[in-house]
């Protein structure tokens, strides 16, 4: 038993570490550094740098033109982007719906979106969520019906994650009103520009426009463009689930911020001296420490048990609970360390191009950064959910 | 990076599981019924010693099988499992790891090999009143006179120190430096009030008063490092133990809730009581994950090894008291009573902090080498 990488480990993490350090473009660096949001072009030129190098589809297999990583590899290219403050990579498309095509998607399919989304070249975003079915997410109402090669689909779906910049979405459907909750649902790829969709933003409480409505009013779309059988759709949405989940530790992430609390806690004063030898603040972080230790070495098991061919489970409910918990702390003790420097708010500059003073860019986001953490235990399936399905699964109940 | 066993490590898991699950009854009360004042081991330290156990953490050169941290957390969270209370830690893990870095020859021969054959026990006393946890701040002392040592002091809440042939005993030097030194239990000037802990060891005070050594006595003159290195197995032992522990109060606690039924329907479908469930598997997977860094940090520098076994000290003492206190509340009064043996791993874990430092204790530890990365 041992916690060691090993040395090909180690020189993959050098050369990860390499290409950042050279080719992850300073202008966005700084973006993620600070906070600031970064613009849809930001995505798509890190992106196509990722998928030139070869490294856009993290998680694919060689057949499909993945780099073949194992998921320590995968661990440590998350760690090693996180560290650099890269762009977190948009999931929808490379991690969550190229999944579903490989897995239920027939040839056509394959052939035409996989090559297209390794190449970067279509901005997916998800159709999941709707106004009346989050975390009872099988009691969606959006209706397809059939009309020869085509389905009419009208409802909504909400709280659609960068939606304003996509081209396509994956979205579940009600094709059979009379079949049990379950079993009416299928699994459709819709091209936002078809008549009939429109997106309305919906703006969060750190001010961000993050998140999406997005109407559907008989949008037509081609029956060639179902993944699946008719009624398949809930198996491609919970296999999506368990990806969704997997990189959802965010152990990288939480290292970063961190690495970030202490740098801010450091500088912050309280009496003259750093606010992080005052003993009440030091505590919490002292325990935010530990918690980050046992939730690597955690992580690190999962991974191991995954590489030695073990399927992750619900292990991963219990990792995503941890693991936003931590980030949420993490990100309340770094708004509290910047006192009342975490007060002013600047919308133009974390969301458009303005320019601020060196020392308020560097504190900027602290405070909506702060906000906008509270998704981290809401998305991807509620931390109860998350709970639940951990209670049922790994402990029978 | 591997978490799995070597074949002899799963070897040794097997072995020790079935000998656990061969102990009968409540192991607690068995250890009641079993002890006596006499320092002649009981039938299952003979068993160990016939296993191999007692030789399996020591280096071959001393006369060991060169056994590592990994097979002491492995013995360690199966006697955790089986609520063993024989003192594998303190009679043998502590002291025998002392001797095997500090001894010469002929102590070697006269302490250690009757320690790994099962003849004799020892035990440590490092722990003072004043000093609490810290094992360095002491006030008993060794002086050097014409007639040998002299060793004046007292100890607190020393365990497996009534059954033990002798002691190992920290003393500070006029150097300033820390001293370790064997005392037979039976010496002039050494007086001990034994008592039971809340958990069920046995233990003592012991005050050392004039007591005259002979110069072979003195293990050491300069022992902090390797006392801190003991101290580090100890921890780190002593975690795997509370994992151990931790597991099963998790499983029992988990079989209750699915079997005993009110407002007509089991008690594991309440999702409140679902939850709580999980969070106390969360803590036990987690504390396994801390239990793991400290066995596989024993053999790097100090520094960052003292750290990393702070850290799971800490946090293990924490997830202990969480799982042991659940435990009871989802057991209900059932919980609360002797016959149930829920409240004996509770004890165990809640007790597990008091036992070569605290929560606070490292926590402390860990708070004065918090680094900026």
């Amino acid at each position: 038993m041992n916690l060691d990488f090993s040395p090909d480990e180690k020189t993959f993490r050098q050369e990860v570490s390499d290409f950042l350090a050279t080719e992850l473009p300073v202008d966005i660096r700084e973006k993620v550094r600070l906070g600031r949001r970064l613009s849809a072009d930001d995505h798509v030129r890190w992106q196509n740098l990722l998928s030139e190098r070869g490294w856009l589809g993290a998680n694919w297999p060689k057949e499909h033109g993945g780099p073949g990583w194992g998921p320590v590899e995968r661990h440590i290219f998350d760690e090693e982007c996180a560290a650099a403050h890269a762009p977190t990579i948009v999931p929808f498309g490379v991690s969550m719906v190229a999944p579903v095509i490989m897995k239920f998607g027939n040839q056509d399919q394959q052939s035409h979106y996989l090559p297209r989304i390794l190449a970067n070249h279509d901005w997916w975003c998800q159709g999941y969520s709707e106004p009346g079915a989050g975390s009872d997410l099988a009691s969606l109402r959006t209706r397809a019906v059939r009309d020869g090669d085509e389905y009419v689909v009208s409802g909504q779906k909400t709280w659609t994650t960068l939606g304003q910049h996509a081209n396509m979405m994956f979205c579940l459907v009600r094709t059979d009103p009379e079949a049990k909750k379950q079993a009416g649902i299928s699994f459709l790829l819709i091209d936002m520009q078809s008549p009939g969709l429109s997106v309305r933003p919906i703006i969060t409480l750190d001010g961000a426009h993050e998140v999406n409505e997005v109407f559907l009013d008989e949008v037509r779309v081609p029956v060639a463009n179902r993944v699946g059988e008719e009624g398949q759709g809930w198996t491609c949405a919970k296999f999506l689930l368990t990806h969704e989940r997997t990189g959802i530790t965010g152990l990288g992430h939480a290292k970063q911020a961190l690495r970030h609390l202490k740098s801010v806690a450091g500088r912050a004063r309280h009496r003259g001296r750093p606010l992080l030898e005052l003993p009440s603040f030091r505590h919490r972080v002292v325990k935010a420490e530990l918690e980050l230790m046992a939730l690597e070495v955690t992580h690190l098991r999962v991974l191991a048990a995954a590489r030695d061919g073990g399927a992750p489970g619900a292990e991963s409910s219990l990792l995503k609970v941890r693991g936003s918990e931590l980030r949420q702390e993490l990100s309340e003790l770094t708004r509290r360390a910047l006192g009342p420097a975490a007060l002013p708010f600047f919308p133009e500059f974390l969301y458009g191009d303005a320019q601020l003073d060196a020392e308020q860019a560097e504190n900027a986001a602290v405070g909506v950064q702060y906000l906008n953490r509270r998704k981290l235990s809401i998305y991807g399936g509620s931390n109860e959910i998350q709970k639940s399905i951990a209670a049922k699964t790994l402990l029978g109940m | 990076m591997d978490f799995s066993y070597s074949d002899e490590q799963r070897m040794l898991a097997d072995t020790l599981e079935r000998l656990i699950a061969d102990q009968e009854g409540l192991p607690h009360v068995d250890q009641h019924d079993e002890k006596t004042s006499s320092r002649a081991p009981s039938s299952l330290w003979r068993t160990f010693a016939e296993l191999g156990l007692l030789q399996l953490p020591f280096q071959e050169a001393v006369g060991g099988l060169g056994g590592d941290g990994i097979d002491a957390m492995i013995v360690m969270q199966s006697l955790g499992k089986g609520l063993i209370g024989e003192p594998y830690l303190d009679a043998l893990l502590l002291p025998g790891t002392l001797l095997a870095s500090l001894a010469d020859e002929a102590q070697r021969e006269r302490w250690l090999e009757p320690l790994l054959s099962g003849e004799h026990r020892l035990a440590l006393a490092w722990q003072e009143a004043e000093a609490r946890y810290d094992a360095h701040n002491i006030v008993t002392r060794a002086e050097r006179r014409a007639e040998g040592w002299v060793l004046e002091g007292t100890k607190q809440v020393v365990l497996a120190a009534a059954s033990a042939e002798a002691l190992l005993v920290t003393a500070r030097l006029a150097s300033g430096r820390l001293g370790i030194f064997l005392v037979p239990i039976d010496s002039d000037g050494l007086t001990h009030r034994d008592y039971p802990t809340l958990d069920g060891r046995e233990a003592c005070d012991i005050e050392f008063s004039g007591v005259i050594l002979p110069q072979d006595a003195c293990l050491s003159d300069n022992a902090g490092e390797a006392l801190d290195a003991a101290l580090a197995l100890g921890r780190s032992a002593l975690c795997a133990e509370a994992v151990g522990a931790m597991e099963v109060a998790c499983d029992q606690t988990l079989a209750f809730l699915k079997e005993r039924r009110q407002f007509g329907q089991p008690l594991a479908n309440f999702q409140v009581l679902q939850h709580r469930m999980v969070d106390m598997h969360l803590n036990l997977e987690q504390a396994r994950s801390m239990a793991i860094l400290a066995a596989t940090s024993l053999e790097r520098p100090a520094a960052e090894r003292d750290y990393r076994v702070a850290a799971a000290k800490a946090y293990c003492g924490e997830a202990a008291r969480f799982v042991a206190e659940q435990a009871i509340q989802l057991h209900g009064a059932m919980g609360m009573t002797d016959e149930c043996s829920i409240s004996h791993y509770a004890k165990r874990l809640v007790m597990f902090d008091h036992y070569l430092g605290d929560v606070d204790h490292h926590l402390e530890f860990v708070s004065e080498r918090l680094t900026a990365a």
